[in-house]
């Protein structure tokens, strides 16, 4: 079947990478949008979207959602997740290494593009391990794995074994031009902490995971990839201090960038205070003041992308005495909303928000995404801005139902995600 | 869900006995009360009361005890309950089971009460959370969180030395701080009954971050922290702490914060030395002090009987009424 021609019509089309803000048509063929504003002469639609009062942007990119497929499909599938991505306007998730096997060799990747494939939904892309198995020992084939479609590479959670494994690490990936994905953390200091160290974790006596944990690692990855000269992105930084580094470091004209989880965002360490293993993540929720540093490195742009760090769980993984718990919330079906709060709460201008899930994610993971431009593949979000919804159990699709959100009220729902022009969600009543 | 509530029925009562954060003066007022009064029994010869008759009590212990779980066995036996000890290390644990699965599983022979002791922080508030409406759950120490009971037979203890008004006193606590769930709860403890000046005394490796915010005063000196103190609480130090990156060795640690009879003369002449042992003599403090005239170290095992009784019993109050005006 050829792809359907389809006219997006009376909608508040926002694409800030190309400035746009406007109340304009969009008309898509063969997967690409061809035009925006005026149809081109004789186009014929075979499926009108009319998107009056509503808001028409570019499918969202997620930069860090776990699928747990291949290896832990208790917690969640390809199928499931990619289902209830695009139900959350997302259209494409970027998976990190760490599955079961480790995306260390073309098949891995390969046979997680597939089963994207299958469920004719979002779109994953993939980081590759930088180094086998994620030991932190042995330099992964780097240049296969980028020949196979990685996007780029990650040791994930885990810690390199040495400074010099990290330099020779980073120079081999900007061999290939392949950007590194650091989790800032310093392994030493985080130790076995399950939270902030602060006064709350002093109070619960729960191990904490200093702000020098991440401070440390900032430090010492930016002098290595100024060292190297190879591209690198700070995942889901926690701390103000380390989001003025980066800051200074962006202004020094070295080739990084950073995001933030959603979670950082509207939480702190605070949250903990009953044990609640919702509130458990690594890296961990921390200050009032860092979050505060968060949202104005938000604004600032020196971090360039939101993310939902994405980590759906079974019931399981939560019951049970905090520090034994696993970590992680499920993000994609709030992704959307979330960040249109942000702009409620009067954090980020509505562009400014947009641009962060979809411009901003786009750039960092180098891919023709994230934009709506003539002859951009027709990746788009419509969404009902007026409406609300509750986050729950029956309305989350995640597999994984883990959530520190439960009951929240969430602005904004999304009518149709189109991905390579092929209606990929449509809500009922829409 | 507010931590502070789960502890407490809705008429005020004792529910759980998880921390002594988030109680109030008057609750722990009522501990020591009752404490009191069943320390008479523990003295007598016929050494039982009836109040628990007929209930099941599980002494649950994810981590190895001897001293906490005698003392509360033997404080169930004399409320007359019957007692079931289960060392979970040793069997269910290793099988695989989850804590939930091991608490279903007890919970289905109708037990009415768990004293549980796990390494993790928080295990007594998530079994309160899970466990039906008629069970009442004691924490006898989670990870590094709080040991509820030990600090109230503390408090009993100061109380017997020094009389009920803790406003005059100063209560310095030494040594690690930082890995101590005892520290945590007689600091809450010790601020409910408003002491005066509750200082802590230790090398900054030993001090968890931001504990000034528990009300207490910071003292790296012990001989400053002594000065015209009214009691010392001595913690135990354990030996792996000793090496490595807390602290160089036990012979530099015992030199500045053992507490010997020459330090203790800066605090007050009737100063009263306290212990939740086990001692390590010789590194916390000399054998001299330990066994000397102001040490109460051992009474306040016994003591410890008397106030799990009292616990125990104002927990499982709502039942126990119940059952009498039946009978």
């Amino acid at each position: 079947m050829p792809d359907p021609r389809i006219r997006i019509s009376g909608g508040r089309l926002i694409d800030p990478a190309n400035r746009v803000d406007d109340l304009l048509d969009v008309c898509i063929a063969d997967g690409r949008i061809v035009s925006v504003g005026a149809p081109p002469d004789g186009f014929r639609a075979d499926i009108e979207l009319d998107a009056s009062g509503r808001y028409v942007i570019p499918g969202l990119i997620d930069l860090n959602a776990r699928l747990r497929e291949p290896g832990e499909e208790f917690k969640a599938t390809i199928d499931s997740e990619c289902r209830a991505a695009a139900a959350g306007g997302i259209t494409t998730l970027c998976c990190p290494p760490d599955t079961d096997p480790v995306i260390d060799t073309p098949a891995v990747i390969e046979l997680i593009r597939h089963r994207a494939r299958q469920t004719g939904a979002a779109r994953v892309v993939a980081l590759g391990a930088l180094t086998r198995g994620l030991d932190g020992e042995r330099l992964s084939e780097m240049a296969a794995l980028q020949r196979a479609g990685c996007v780029g590479v990650s040791n994930a959670l885990k810690p390199l074994a040495s400074t010099y494994i990290e330099r020779r690490a980073f120079e081999y990936a900007a061999t290939f031009g392949l950007t590194v994905f650091l989790h800032a953390a310093d392994t030493d200091l985080s130790a076995n902490g399950c939270m902030h160290e602060g006064h709350l974790s002093t109070r619960l006596g729960l191990p904490g995971i200093p702000e020098a944990a991440e401070t440390v690692a900032v430090a010492r990855d930016l002098a290595l990839i100024q060292q190297t000269g190879v591209r690198a992105h700070f995942c889901r930084l926690t701390t103000q201090r380390a989001v003025r580094m980066v800051a200074r470091a962006r202004f020094d004209d070295v080739p990084v960038s950073a995001d933030v989880a959603m979670p950082n965002l509207y939480l702190s360490e605070l949250d903990t205070i009953d044990f609640g293993a919702d509130y458990h993540f690594i890296p961990p929720l921390r200050t009032q003041e860092d979050r505060d540093g968060l949202l104005e490195g938000l604004h600032s742009g020196a971090l360039s992308a939101l993310c939902s760090d994405h980590q759906p769980h079974e019931a399981d993984a939560k019951l049970a005495p905090f520090p034994a718990t696993e970590p992680g919330a499920s993000g994609l079906d709030s992704l959307l909303s979330l960040t249109l709060k942000l702009v409620e709460e009067n954090h980020l201008l509505l562009p400014d928000a947009i641009a962060r899930v979809t411009s901003g994610p786009a750039a960092i993971l180098n891919i023709p995404y994230g934009e709506l431009g003539v002859g951009r593949a027709a990746d788009i979000c419509i969404l009902d801005p007026a409406a609300t919804w509750r986050l729950d159990e029956n309305s989350m699709l995640s597999q994984g139902k883990n959530t520190p959100f439960r009951g929240w009220e969430m602005p904004g729902r999304v009518c149709y995600t189109l991905r390579d022009g092929r209606v990929i969600f449509s809500r009922d009543d829409s | 869900m507010n931590t502070a509530n789960i502890q407490i029925r809705d008429d005020g009562r004792l529910r759980h006995f998880l921390s002594t954060e988030g109680l109030t003066r008057e609750l722990l007022t009522e501990v020591l009360d009752t404490a009191e009064s069943f320390a008479g029994v523990t003295e007598q010869s016929v050494k039982k009361v009836p109040l628990l008759r007929g209930k099941t009590i599980v002494n649950l212990f994810f981590e190895a005890s001897t001293r906490t779980r005698t003392t509360f066995e033997l404080a169930a036996k004399r409320l007359s309950a019957d007692v079931l000890n289960i060392n979970v290390t040793a069997s269910s644990a290793v099988k695989g089971e989850t804590l939930l699965d091991t608490l279903r599983n007890l919970q289905a022979m109708h037990v009415d009460m768990f004293i549980v002791r796990h390494t993790d922080s928080g295990t007594a508030h998530f079994i309160a959370r899970h466990v039906q409406p008629h069970v009442s759950v004691i924490n006898a120490g989670d990870g590094r969180h709080a040991h509820p009971t030990q600090a109230m037979l503390d408090m009993f203890t100061i109380r017997r030395e020094k009389g009920a008004d803790f406003g005059r006193l100063t209560v310095a606590i030494v040594g690690d701080i930082a890995h101590s769930r005892v520290a945590r709860s007689q600091i809450h403890a010790l601020n409910l009954l408003n002491t005066g000046d509750v200082r802590i005394v230790a090398p900054r490796t030993l001090i968890p971050s931001h504990i000034e915010s528990l009300g207490v005063r910071v003292f790296h000196d012990l001989r400053e922290g002594l000065r015209d103190a009214d009691v010392v609480i001595m913690l135990r130090l354990q030996r792996e702490r000793m090496l490595g990156a807390l602290l160089p060795g036990e012979h530099e640690y015992f030199q500045l914060y053992g507490l010997t009879e020459e330090k203790l003369s800066i605090a007050k002449p009737d100063v009263t030395v306290m212990h939740p042992g086990p001692i390590n003599r010789g590194v916390e403090m000399d054998s001299k002090v330990a066994d000397g005239p102001r040490s109460v170290i051992l009474q306040q095992v016994t003591y410890g009987i008397a106030v799990r009784m009292a616990v125990m019993s104002m927990a499982m109050q709502e039942n126990s009424t119940a059952q009498e005006t039946h009978a």
